[in-house]
């Protein structure tokens, strides 16, 4: 073909980012996927967007190819949200360490709400024991995370549970080199599970322990799948991307939204939830009148997680 | 068109040559190839589960390994700066050797990184728009990729122009070249202190957050790498006919014994600083030299490092020594294992140790993970021998490839 | 030469002053959160927690028990403290500031179907929340607002209370205690096993959606 004969319009169509994408990116994918299931979703999935990039057309159309994705994967019909923030709200978190027992309630809670796999097995929440009397605050080198006794709360300890502490400035949206983690307007940070390219620098930054990584190709009983999604949150994951809390985005980002499944659950009232920007929430009457702290402030993460002691 | 293909079967039947040893040693390179390129399509398959990397040490040894060969990248540059600065002749004949290794340290790192990644077939979505989603400059990770692709391009050009000019019997252009070569130096500190920036900006990691980390990731690349350099350089000249001055690798050693002074100054500091101190910090320091809570997994390795560090320091030190070939390559090798302990398990492990919960989760790699490190080893080791091969006949003038004006074919004397 | 070195210096400022930028993106985050700290400790705001609308049904009596008027309305009346002939297990187990109470303190001595404070108000037991507040004052104030005791339901609507008892059985309130669910696996134990839909580990804590603790009669 001659060369000169391509007209400005065309030589930009050909190197307009999907077809310049597509030649690099086919050598490289098709060592990751597998030919038997080399249909067309899987290259729209190879070159899905960015969710913050993708119009509302556009995430219709993901929203359609995941749910389908998901229906044959585990026969059950599945809802993915993508439901905005509300402006004036930004979600704040309680939790009282005199009430708390250790009990692992939100523990489960959260796997169930929030489909993590069974197998590898993946926590959200971790609860800590502490000896009464130990350092703790800033030494967690004695916390013990596997007590198991028959009954709780234990004589001479507490307990205090630990999961993302949705920071205001987040080390982990920091260090992410695609910008797959970010923090939404209403202080969930959230991670884009098709955009993570695995390479685990937010959980090296994260001082709190609070990301997670699908080691393992996730499994969950069909049985226990929980239909009703958020993209953003509790959609089923995939191999090989981090994943972590978001105070249960599908619940909470409703009018009227549900309280997060580990406040729901916690027997003794322990979890605490609302909008910090009300100043009639929970929320803030705990900061009003209770002595809060927030974990390793030290590091000016500045949480939006709330520790404090109810008496 | 044509000349290109008749110069590339030049360059394959180059390859192809070779001695028994030759042959043997590219058999056994193939053979750990294949056993880490299998390793990773099972990796691929079931994913990272595989190794034994897990949530609370979520790096482990592929980026202990990337982590060492960036040092080892760095090599480049400490011929270059003599060679080009202050005119150190002997030096200067053999920089592209030296170049050549940087180019076979960061395809290895590239390796390595991706090796640990969770979905590989996303590593577009670093690039900068229109493509990716680069986060730039927040992430060090982003720096990173640009400063290793850029450090490879670099040394890339500067070795291939060279060669390429060379090869075809004429004399390169210094206009061209001498920016390049400039601009390789501080581009070679900068994939240090990147990668060095990349561990201690994260103040989860006390053990990483401490401004010391850079300097002395510097001091260690320019030990562990020319370390490299010189056992490299002896085997060449034994098995070709290329001349490397004695001079030459002792004043490489002489610059070796320097940098290593300032390592473990650097060091001592280090210790210092977190005993003395006996903050909650220490922890980290205290796993590594004498073991925590019962676990003593790296403390073995630490005080090999430490040992075979200060004994090659001394030996390098000491002019008798230094100009003794075999004190000298014992040296060598000591420094490459003691700095690949030092700069790989030992700075990326006690990152996590113990984690930011304070669980202490012992990381030991799977065989899986053995399996493909040795894979990528082999691979970088297959990648120099190729280049070297090449090389070492230009640089000697054993090979002359043609060109339009000298259409005759001068084939290569082996 | 001496350009040389110039040049190389540049080159490693221009490096460092990037870096420097990245920094100060950052900051325009910290910014933000700095403003939305201050918006929040500012907000000045008349508190007025009044007794929460919703409630879940109350605990319910052992079987037989209520009305208590069945077998009481008979009876006279006995404000001593002494052996009981009846309800021995609460006399048994009684544990709230025993000393200083016994039974017609808090329950009414003419009508056993009402509560009566110490004003002499008659309550039904659905509001027995006032009777715990005489003594209970910051609890009861902590409880008003949400914040003390278990409520769930819509963090923007709706919210349903539990009443005291719900969670303390009144005469010995010390909460008592249970079974935690099952520890986390140890890192080491993490592997990639090949297993079915079905051989796939279930959820400890079940079908159990609105988990409530039992509220535990039974002294330990």
């Amino acid at each position: 073909m001659n060369r000169k004969g391509i007209d400005k319009e065309e030589r930009s169509k050909l190197l307009s980012r999907r077809n310049v994408l597509k030649g690099t990116a086919f050598g490289l994918a098709s060592l990751a996927i597998p030919f038997g299931t080399a249909d067309a979703s899987v290259w729209e999935a190879f070159f899905q967007k960015h969710f913050q990039e993708m119009n509302e057309d556009e995430k219709k159309r993901v929203v359609q190819r995941l749910e389908d994705e998901y229906a044959k994967k585990f026969g059950a019909k599945f809802n993915i949200k993508t439901t905005k923030a509300e402006p004036g709200v930004l979600f704040g978190y309680g939790l009282d360490l005199s009430r708390c027992i250790g009990c692992r309630r939100c523990v489960y809670a959260c796997v169930r709400e929030n489909n993590q796999s069974r197998d590898p097995q993946i926590h959200w929440i971790t609860v800590l024991r502490f000896k009464k009397g130990e350092k703790w605050v800033n030494d967690l080198e004695e916390a013990e995370k596997y007590y198991n006794p028959d009954k709780v709360p234990e004589e001479g300890y507490f307990y205090m549970p630990v999961q993302c502490q949705q920071c205001g400035s987040p080390p982990c949206v920091k260090v992410c080199p695609t910008q797959a983690t970010w923090k939404e307007p209403d202080g969930i940070v959230v991670v884009d599970y098709n955009w993570c390219i695995g390479c685990r620098y937010c959980m090296a930054a994260c001082p709190y322990g609070a990301r997670r990584f699908n080691w393992g190709r996730p499994n969950i009983q069909k049985k226990e799948i929980n239909q009703e999604t958020h993209y953003l949150g509790n959609r089923p994951r995939y191999t090989g991307v981090v994943e972590k809390c978001t105070f249960c985005i599908q619940r909470v980002r409703e009018n009227p939204g549900k309280y997060p499944a580990c406040v729901e659950i916690c027997p003794v009232g322990a979890r605490k939830f609302g909008n910090l920007l009300d100043p009639n929430s929970e929320i803030r009457y705990i900061i009003k009148h209770k002595r809060v702290f927030r974990l390793k402030e030290d590091l000016n993460t500045k949480p939006q997680f709330y520790y404090f002691f109810g008496s | 068109m044509v000349i290109m293909i008749k110069n590339l079967i030049i360059a394959l039947k180059l390859i192809a040559k070779g001695s028994r040893g030759y042959y043997i040693w590219l058999a056994v390179l193939g053979v750990f190839i294949f056993i880490g390129a299998t390793s990773y399509i099972q990796q691929l398959r079931t994913g990272l589960i595989e190794t034994a990397m897990r949530d609370q040490v979520s790096w482990g040894f592929y980026i202990a390994n990337f982590t060492f060969l960036v040092g080892v990248a760095a090599a480049a540059v400490l011929l270059v700066i003599p060679a080009y600065l202050y005119h150190f002749k002997p030096i200067k004949e053999i920089v592209l050797f030296g170049e050549l290794i940087a180019v076979t340290a960061v395809s290895m790192c590239l390796m390595f990184i991706i090796a640990d990644m969770g979905r590989p077939e996303r590593a577009w979505h670093i690039f900068p728009p229109p493509f990716g989603k680069m986060h730039f400059p927040a992430s060090l990770l982003a720096w990173d990729f640009i400063v290793l692709n850029g450090y490879l391009g670099i040394n890339l050009f500067i070795a291939f122009y060279a060669m390429y000019k060379v090869s075809h019997g004429k004399e390169y252009n210094m206009k061209l070249l001498l920016p390049m070569i400039l601009l390789s130096i501080p581009w070679a500190v900068s994939i240090h202190t990147v990668t060095a920036f990349l561990y201690n900006g994260l103040s989860a990691r006390p053990f990483w957050n401490a401004s010391i980390l850079a300097p002395r990731f510097l001091a260690s690349a320019f030990v562990s790498g020319p370390a490299l350099m010189l056992i490299l350089f002896q085997i060449i000249r034994k098995i070709s006919k290329l001349e490397i001055e004695d001079r030459a690798v002792f004043k490489i050693a002489e610059l070796m014994a320097f940098a290593m002074a300032i390592n473990l100054f650097l060091l001592l500091a280090e210790v210092f600083k977190e005993f003395y101190s006996g903050s909650v910090h220490m922890a980290p320091m205290k796993y590594l030299y004498f073991g925590l809570h019962g676990h003593t997994g790296l403390v073995a390795f630490m005080w090999i490092a430490l040992l075979f560090n200060i004994t090659a320091f001394i030996v390098l030190l000491v002019p008798k020594t230094r100009e003794n070939y075999f004190t000298l390559n014992l040296a060598c090798v000591f420094l490459i294992i003691g700095v690949y302990i030092e700069k790989g398990a030992g700075l990326v492990f006690p990152g996590f140790i113990p984690g930011t919960l304070g669980e202490i989760y012992e990381y030991i790699p799977t065989a899986l993970e053995m399996n493909v490190t040795l894979g990528i080893w082999a691979t970088g080791a297959l990648i120099y021998t190729v280049l070297a091969k090449i090389a070492i006949p230009i640089d000697t003038g054993e090979l002359r490839f043609v060109s339009k004006e000298m259409p005759k074919p001068v084939h290569p004397v082996r | 030469m001496k350009n040389n070195t110039i040049l190389c210096i540049a080159a490693f400022l221009i490096a460092l002053s990037g870096l420097l930028i990245s920094a100060d993106v950052n900051a325009t985050d910290m910014e933000k959160a700095i403003e939305q700290e201050k918006a929040l400790r500012e907000g000045k705001v008349k508190e007025s927690y009044g007794i929460p609308k919703f409630f879940v049904s109350p605990p319910v009596f052992s079987e037989g028990m209520f009305p208590c008027s069945q077998c009481h309305a008979g009876m006279e009346p006995n404000p001593e403290r002494r052996e009981l002939m009846f309800h021995t297990e609460i006399a048994e187990g009684f544990d709230h500031a025993e000393e200083q109470r016994w039974c017609l303190d808090c329950h009414n001595p003419d009508n056993r179907d009402k509560l009566r404070l110490v004003s002499g108000k008659l309550i039904s037991f659905e509001e027995s929340y006032d009777l715990c507040g005489q003594c209970h004052g910051t609890i009861f104030r902590d409880w008003k607002a949400g914040i003390h005791g278990k409520r769930d339901g819509m963090w923007n609507g709706k919210k349903k209370y539990r009443l005291c008892v719900h969670c303390h059985y009144p005469h010995w309130p010390k909460f008592q205690g249970f079974k935690p669910l099952p520890p986390p696996e140890n890192p080491r134990d993490i592997r990639y096993r090949k297993l079915s839909q079905d051989e796939t580990p279930l959820n400890p804590l079940g079908d159990n959606q609105d988990y409530e603790i039992p509220l535990s009669k039974e002294k330990k």
